[in-house]
């Protein structure tokens, strides 16, 4: 019956009560959707290449290789000469190998030169393979099949032109020889999304009139020769790497570590994600810290609103304590409210963050190819709910220790 | 000779603090039946004297009995709950809980007083019974207090004070927040229900006019000795 009036209470304080919970629940649903969000990415950057044992490089970090390779972010220092290239493809462990030449761009986009087993090979997010959207995957030398952020953002449809640009950001561009865009590929939410693919050899195609990475004046090689020329490249960026046996991963990887004729570097795709995980995870890490600290405010603010209201509720201890509740009641009245309180707003906190999850899902995995896992609250939402009610009564605790001196006090005379 | 419901003897009692005031009550006896009113100026030390009796506060020396117990002789929560159990309170005025029911309200001693509630065979009813006994109207009960009006809301205190018949009723100026018309009704009510329960009755007030309805009317200044340091 005492809860009841404690509830009979809070209500007929609706509207502070009110704020207090709402913040509270605010910032349980910031802590749980960054926590989900946090999840989510790590999650689907572990998703951003599976299916493939080894990356094998130039020797430099195996974070750098990594970046380059998949991520598409920075540049090889080294390539790797064909001859090294099929070598490793003609070893017994490989199953299947698929080059990967980079250095061109188009717009703000890489340009990718590869084989068809790219398509076959490269998987994502557990096991997905690529799909074209809209028309094929490339099947003349001057074709291209464009990821789906590359499309959406210029705008391209099947058949547009595409002039490639030689290296990064740079104006001189490969103009004689125009590609045609023959494939859109669906959105993956990986760095394929912002990728140009081309054949191995177009690759090779666009710099037959280009030495040493200059362009040789009045040199101009009409397409059709270039056709019939030998395309044959003299070397790849990166490869990936599928091994026969899941047990000849390692001895593949240290014989091309060991490769004599030319320093390479081969990776475990988990492995080089984790290591990048740990540098960009420290930035989620630090939002999750963030958003723990906007609970712990909201928390502080619960603090104060009890506080604010000790003096106006004087006189509804004092007839506790005349009616011969024991002044520790008061405390337990207190920290009952907060506790009240912060359950409350924890559970609409969960329930919002739910409610946002089922209308966002779509969207985010549209948007940034980020797919948030709805499922039923876990025991880490239980922790969080539980968390937020015992902090709750610590801070609570405070203004009703003063609340039990106030009325010990006052006993059951209140003067005003 | 009646038992007596309450006696103090030697009871002497001081605040802490600069302004020191004490209180010195010899001796005074409060009778089973008894309806007593205790006259006495603004700031003499009235409101004191009921907090001694009640036990939330202790004398510094002396006895106070209330139905035979020595209640400074009581732990603090023996004391909060033997309050509960032995006394019914009535304030001058903001008696109740506002955001509570009027039946809520009435029952809220029974919460802290076991006994008392055990005796009250069925509560609800029991509430319903005083309000329509006090001349409230009905279905009273079950308005939220801050409804209602002034001279309700004490008539509403009235009967918080009376469910489960505690043998004392202490009440502080009850009637100061009333005008003429609505004391005397309300004294009428009031001497009605205890009559009937044989109950005891410590009445404070400064208003002499009320005097004659009472057993006994004593001034403050005639039983206690009271000191202001700064005098
Ligand atoms: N909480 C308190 N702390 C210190 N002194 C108090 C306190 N309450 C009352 N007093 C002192 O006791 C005197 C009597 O107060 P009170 O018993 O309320 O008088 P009354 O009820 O007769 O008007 C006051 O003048 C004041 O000096
Ligand atoms: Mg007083």
């Amino acid at each position: 019956m005492i809860l009841h009036l404690a509830i009979a209470s809070l209500f007929a304080r609706a509207l502070t009560v009110g704020m207090t919970i709402l913040a509270i629940a605010l910032s349980v649903a910031l802590f749980l959707g960054v926590e989900k969000v946090r999840t989510g990415a790590k999650d689907s950057f572990a998703d951003t290449i599976s299916g493939t044992d080894l990356i094998v490089g130039a020797r430099s970090g195996s974070v750098q290789l990594l970046l380059y390779s998949v991520f598409r972010i920075g540049n090889a220092t080294n390539n790797v000469t064909w001859e090294s290239y099929q070598d490793i493809a003609a070893r017994s462990e490989v199953d299947w190998i698929v080059p990967i030449a980079l250095g061109d761009s188009h717009r703000q986009f890489r340009v990718m030169g590869t084989t068809r087993g790219f398509f076959e090979h490269y998987k994502y997010r557990q096991g997905r393979s690529l799909a074209v959207v809209d028309g094929v995957i490339m099947d003349d030398l001057f074709d291209t099949v464009i990821g789906a952020d590359v499309a959406q953002s210029l705008g391209y449809k099947i058949g547009d032109p595409i002039v490639v640009a030689h290296g990064l950001a740079s104006f001189t561009e490969h103009k004689d020889q125009p590609f045609r865009v023959s494939g859109i590929l669906e959105k993956t939410g990986t760095p394929v999304d912002r990728t140009v693919i081309v054949s191995l050899e177009a690759i090779e195609a666009i710099h037959v009139d280009w030495r040493s990475g200059a362009k040789i004046p009045g040199q101009s090689t009409p397409q059709d020769v270039i056709r019939e020329m030998d395309l044959t490249p003299k070397a790849v960026t990166a490869a990936l790497v599928g091994v026969k046996s899941p047990l000849q991963t390692f001895s593949l990887q240290r014989a091309i570590n060991e490769y004599p004729q030319e320093p390479l570097l081969a990776v475990l795709p988990g492995v080089a994600l984790q290591e990048l995980w740990s540098i960009v995870g420290l930035a989620e890490t630090a939002l999750l810290a963030v958003s723990g600290m906007v609970v712990v405010t909201a928390l502080i603010g619960m603090m104060a609103t009890i506080f604010s209201s000790l003096n106006e509720r004087r006189r509804e201890m004092a007839i506790y304590r005349a009616m011969g509740a024991r002044p520790a009641r008061i405390i337990a009245m207190l920290v009952f409210e907060a506790m009240l309180m912060a359950a409350v707003g924890a559970l609409l906190g969960v329930m919002l963050v739910y409610a946002v999850l089922v209308i966002a899902q779509p969207v985010v995995d549209r948007a940034f190819g980020l797919w948030l896992p709805i499922e039923a609250p876990m025991m880490r939402e239980l922790w969080v709910i539980l968390g937020v009610i015992a902090a709750g009564a610590i801070v609570s605790l405070v203004p009703a220790l003063r609340a039990y001196r106030m009325s010990v006090a006052d006993g059951m005379m209140v003067k005003t | 000779m009646t038992k007596a419901v309450l006696s103090l003897s030697q009871v002497n009692f001081r605040w802490p603090g600069r302004a020191g005031f004490s209180l010195s009550v010899p001796d005074l006896i409060v009778a089973e039946g008894e309806s007593v009113m205790l006259l006495g100026e603004s700031g003499s030390g009235k409101s004191t004297l009921l907090s001694l009796i009640c036990g939330t506060l202790l004398p510094d020396s002396g006895s106070i009995t209330l139905d035979g117990t020595d209640i400074s002789a009581l732990s603090g929560g023996a004391r909060d709950r033997f309050r509960a159990e032995q006394t019914g309170v009535i304030f001058q005025q903001f008696n109740l809980l506002p955001f509570a029911t009027v039946s809520d309200n009435i029952m809220l001693p029974l919460q802290f007083a076991p006994q008392r509630r055990k005796r009250t065979h069925d509560a609800t009813r029991e509430a319903e019974n005083l309000c329509r006994a006090l001349g409230l109207p009905d279905g009273t009960t079950r308005a939220k207090a801050s409804a209602l009006s002034v001279g309700q809301q004490q008539r509403v205190a009235v009967a918080r004070a009376l469910i489960g018949h505690p043998p004392l009723i202490i009440a502080d100026e009850p009637t100061s927040a009333l005008d003429a018309t609505s004391q005397a009704a309300f004294l009428d009510l009031l001497f009605g229900q205890i009559g009937a329960h044989k109950t005891s009755l410590l009445m404070v007030s400064h208003d002499p006019r009320l005097g004659d309805r009472f057993d006994r009317v004593i001034r403050l200044e005639d039983i206690a000795e009271i000191k202001r340091d700064g005098q």
